[in-house]
């Protein structure tokens, strides 16, 4: 009797805390998804904050928070100064991840293939179509390669992923840059088309000679074949947390505005060349103050509490001093 | 006597709503592309080009793609289903005319969803493994015809989507041509039996003349179904902004490019003006279809 009546006390005391906090509501990225969704259980157990997220695209969570829906907005791509100006916003990453390059050829085994941007950039131009090209060969030494037509293939739905990737080949080939350029979709000159991470993995596995780019968590996760990357420093490094992690600890984060920092291609002999940080849209006019509190609340504990499970869905944390920032950045903004 | 007119009001009101709706929905399409149709003009309907960085859109790509898919799939769905009716009237045994007609039914009912998964996983790779390598030796070699069966075989493209389409349209056709096929008076066919006609005789002379605008309504109805169908197109067409001479080669419908674009566009942006004067494309090249289909079903009742 003793132990019902306590097991209701706590039940009670349960409901109490949740009816006081109202659940704070985001939407955007369905790359930062599955963090936010952890983070989400966390701080409903540390801090009693609710989060309801919706994972329905970058440019469906900024129409929103645009729109003033939802407590915050979720993007892949920085949002520009002048449309956070317009649109009375804060912004601010989260969580940084690796975009990975996997590959389906016949006797070549996961991290075994070395690429490098330009290689990427001239099989998705439609320069390079076979994987027993030269320029492959050389930057190969040893490995057996197939006469055997690349078949890349991308992103159909607006991703992004695909912004991330598109900005590397970018900054890898002025040609690139000037016949296609980078967006969370572009006009591809070649390939095939499929929808989500899930259907690119699914068309590389099944085509021979198949080539496609995907988020590292969910590559990691379906253990698909990936390979090595030449980065900045000249050196081939394989897509893993260590070569995330020396990447993002290269970013110079002091030269940009708004965090809008770019992480692919940064220095280092360790750091892998294709990865961003995701980011977070905040109103600076929010009509109930409060809700925005709680967004920032519910960040802070989990800067502080989760960049554990950041690392377990192998997504890399922010460096302590740019989290820092973060909190200097919020308590600049709203004051009091 | 109240009763009466308060019920007859309700039912005007019912009537009077699917019009309000339906302009509605064409006139917020319409509205909503402007900025598009403003921007590009009647270049809107024959521009290739799709790119979102340059902000250059244009509609041909999606038109062909959805055009293309539906037509393959009619001309794959039609023989079948006229086979199937063709079986089910005249040839089956009374008791097997129920279970496959019941089977006709059901394959109505799938999901798109359940074509698309379907599709991908199973469908996608015996194409891309044993049909088009085979196509690709065989008629690709053939001149003139032979550029229609080329390029890497993916698996998905043109030719796999309109696979899937024709699949999911066969049980609307069958099912109307089975229908129409059994209005036909017994005594027609019993006089031409009586003559001496063969059971494809009676078929070609009597039942098909008799039918015949219904059964092109039937397949009308099939194809307003092919244009329109998103999801499971969206998951074997491979979904690319080019139009290619290979039936093998990705493509994309006005349907797929939508769903597929949507969540990425911007309120206010120029891409989703493009997206929603693409809808109200595929509106009115429905619209055409089924007027098309109502005008042919219309002789036959009158006559």
């Amino acid at each position: 009797m003793k132990i019902a009546s306590t097991a209701l006390a706590i039940a009670l005391a349960g409901i109490s805390t949740a009816a006081l906090a109202q659940p704070i509501t985001g939407a955007g990225s369905s790359f930062a998804a599955p963090i936010y969704g952890k983070w989400g259980e966390a701080a409903a157990a540390a801090i009693g904050t609710k989060l309801n997220y919706q994972s329905i695209g970058s440019g469906a969570g900024i129409n929103q928070v645009n729109a003033r829906t939802v407590d915050f907005g979720a993007s892949d791509m920085p949002v520009k100064a002048e449309d956070l100006a317009a649109h009375k916003l804060m912004q601010f990453p989260t969580v940084i991840g690796g975009v990975v390059i996997i590959v389906n050829i016949p006797g070549v085994e996961p991290d075994q293939l070395k690429l490098s941007g330009e290689l990427l950039s001239e099989f998705y131009l439609g320069k390079i179509t076979k994987w027993n090209d030269a320029k492959i060969v050389e930057m190969n030494n040893g490995l057996k390669l197939p006469d055997l037509a690349i078949a890349p293939v991308y992103r159909a739905d607006g991703s992004g992923t695909t912004f991330v990737f598109t900005d590397y080949l970018s900054m890898l080939d002025p040609n690139w840059k000037s016949t296609v350029g980078s967006s969370t979709s572009v006009k591809w000159p070649v390939g095939n088309g499929a929808k989500g991470s899930e259907g690119v993995s699914a068309v590389v596995r099944q085509v021979k000679g198949g080539i496609g780019y995907a988020e590292s968590a969910y590559a990691a996760q379906n253990h698909l074949t990936t390979t090595q990357m030449r980065n900045k420093a000249g050196s081939f490094v394989k897509p893993n947390m260590e070569s995330f992690a020396a990447a993002a600890k290269f970013a110079d984060w002091s030269k940009v505005q708004n965090f809008a920092i770019d992480l692919n291609d940064q220095q280092g002999a360790a750091s892998w060349p294709i990865e961003s940080a995701t980011f977070v849209l905040l109103p600076t006019d929010a009509k109930d103050p409060a809700q925005t509190q709680a967004v920032i609340k519910f960040f802070d504990s989990s800067f502080k509490n989760g960049n554990k499970i950041a690392t377990d869905l192998l997504y890399v944390p922010l460096p302590e001093a740019i989290q820092n920032t973060i909190r200097a950045a919020w308590s600049a903004q709203y004051k009091g | 006597m109240l009763g009466d007119k308060i019920f007859a009001g309700i039912a005007t009101a019912c009537g009077v709503l699917v019009l309000v709706i339906l302009s509605a929905i064409i006139i917020s399409l319409f509205v909503g592309g402007l900025p598009a149709f403003r921007a590009f003009g009647p270049g809107f309907l024959t521009n290739t080009d799709w790119d979102p960085v340059k902000q250059v859109y244009g509609a041909a790509v999606p038109i062909y793609g959805t055009l293309i898919t539906a037509v393959l799939a009619i001309l794959l769905a039609v023989p079948l289903a006229f086979g199937i009716a063709f079986y089910l009237t005249e040839l089956a045994p009374q008791w097997f005319r129920q279970p496959v007609g019941t089977a006709i039914e059901l394959l109505a009912a799938v999901p798109s969803i359940i074509y698309g998964m379907w599709g991908f996983f199973i469908i996608v790779p015996i194409m891309g493994d044993y049909v088009q390598p085979f196509l690709i030796d065989t008629l690709g070699e053939v001149p003139l015809i032979g550029a229609l069966f080329q390029g890497p075989a993916f698996g998905t493209g043109i030719l796999t989507s309109a696979l899937i389409l024709a699949i999911m349209i066969l049980p609307f056709i069958a099912a109307t041509m089975r229908d129409v096929f059994l209005t036909v008076p017994g005594v027609f066919k019993e006089s031409a039996y009586g003559v001496g006609c063969t059971t494809w005789e009676v078929m070609r002379s009597i039942v098909l003349p008799y039918t015949r605008a219904s059964v092109v309504g039937g397949v009308m109805l099939g194809l307003g179904r092919a244009l329109g169908e998103t999801m499971a197109v969206t998951f074997v067409i491979g979904n690319t902004n080019r139009i290619s001479t290979s039936l093998f080669g990705p493509g994309n419908t006005i349907a797929s490019i939508v769903a597929l674009e949507f969540p990425e566009s911007p309120a206010g942006s120029l891409k989703l003006s493009s997206l929603l004067a693409l809808g109200f494309l595929l509106f009115v090249i429905s619209f055409i279809v089924l007027a098309i289909s109502r005008f042919l079903l219309r002789t036959k009742v009158t006559k």
